[in-house]
């Protein structure tokens, strides 16, 4: 028996109401496995934060998630407009969010940055008119607390 | 602190969960901005919000936060509640402002959450 699980998702681009169903499902099959819930939950933060941006920016996407002994690999993937500047991008307060999504209680711009700092690596691919996909790496085994990686960010 | 005495504090009214009131909370804190919540908030507890949507529920989901109380009379849709039963999450409403909330609850020993 394979020690990997794979689990797709497609999240909707038109329905803010849903974004983060993906997350809630594969924090469930997490909960399943028995995994540490420190880690669960910053899985399930990123790969929300992940799904948020995809909905607002791209109109949707994909999520894939490899679930091992050792790591968590979340791979978000849209054919939005893409991101021009990532380091920008990166930065905590800039958002090009509307006003709806503001309303909404996001678009703070904390998204990326929060799942940076939840995840143990994160890799931003983007082509401008083509999309983006986000790779988040995060290790079941690793002793690594939101509250001490929040400090080290 | 145990749910009930939250209620009473906050003269609240349960609107899901009611099965949960006699749980206890240690921590609470108080946003209506999510991201916030799931940049800096560590400890799961009470989330006190001015903001009525649907992922307020999800965003209490990912930070495993098992109740909400929202501030100034605000009352979930039938949708939240949904999301909240299946969640198992209680839910409340109180009428007094975010400020007052918070700070009836903090003088009755609950600390912050972040």
């Amino acid at each position: 028996m394979s020690d990997v699980i794979r689990l797709h998702f497609d999240v909707a681009g038109d329905n803010l109401t849903e974004a983060g169903a993906a997350a809630g499902s594969v924090k469930k099959v997490l909960h399943q496995l028995g995994v540490d819930p420190a880690v669960i939950r910053r899985v399930a933060v990123a790969m929300y934060e992940g799904e948020i941006n995809m909905v607002i920016h791209a109109d949707g996407g994909t999520a894939d998630v490899e679930i091992t002994p050792e790591y968590i690999k979340v791979v978000l993937t849209d054919s939005g407009p893409g991101i021009k500047d990532i380091d920008l991008a990166m930065t905590a307060g800039y958002s090009t969010a509307t006003k709806r999504v503001r309303e909404m209680g996001f678009g703070a711009g904390m998204g990326l940055p929060n799942m940076r700092s939840y995840s143990d690596e994160m890799n931003i691919t983007s082509e401008v008119g083509v999309g983006t996909t986000v790779e988040i790496l995060i290790y079941t085994g690793k002793d690594r607390s939101p509250v001490n990686m929040a400090a080290e960010a | 602190m145990v749910l009930s005495q939250v209620k009473e504090i906050l003269n609240a009214q349960v609107i899901a969960g009611e099965q949960f009131i006699g749980c206890e909370v240690c921590t609470a804190c108080g946003s209506d901005l999510m991201s916030d919540v799931l940049a800096f908030v560590k400890e799961q507890g009470i989330l006190l919000t001015g903001l009525v949507n649907a992922q307020v529920v999800r965003t209490a989901e990912m930070m495993d936060i098992k109740v909400i109380v929202f501030v100034r009379g605000k009352v979930p849709n039938d949708e939240m509640v949904r999301m909240a039963i299946q969640k198992e999450m209680v839910l409340m409403s109180t009428g007094f402002p975010m400020y007052i909330a918070c700070g009836k609850l903090y003088n009755a020993g609950l600390i912050p959450g972040e």
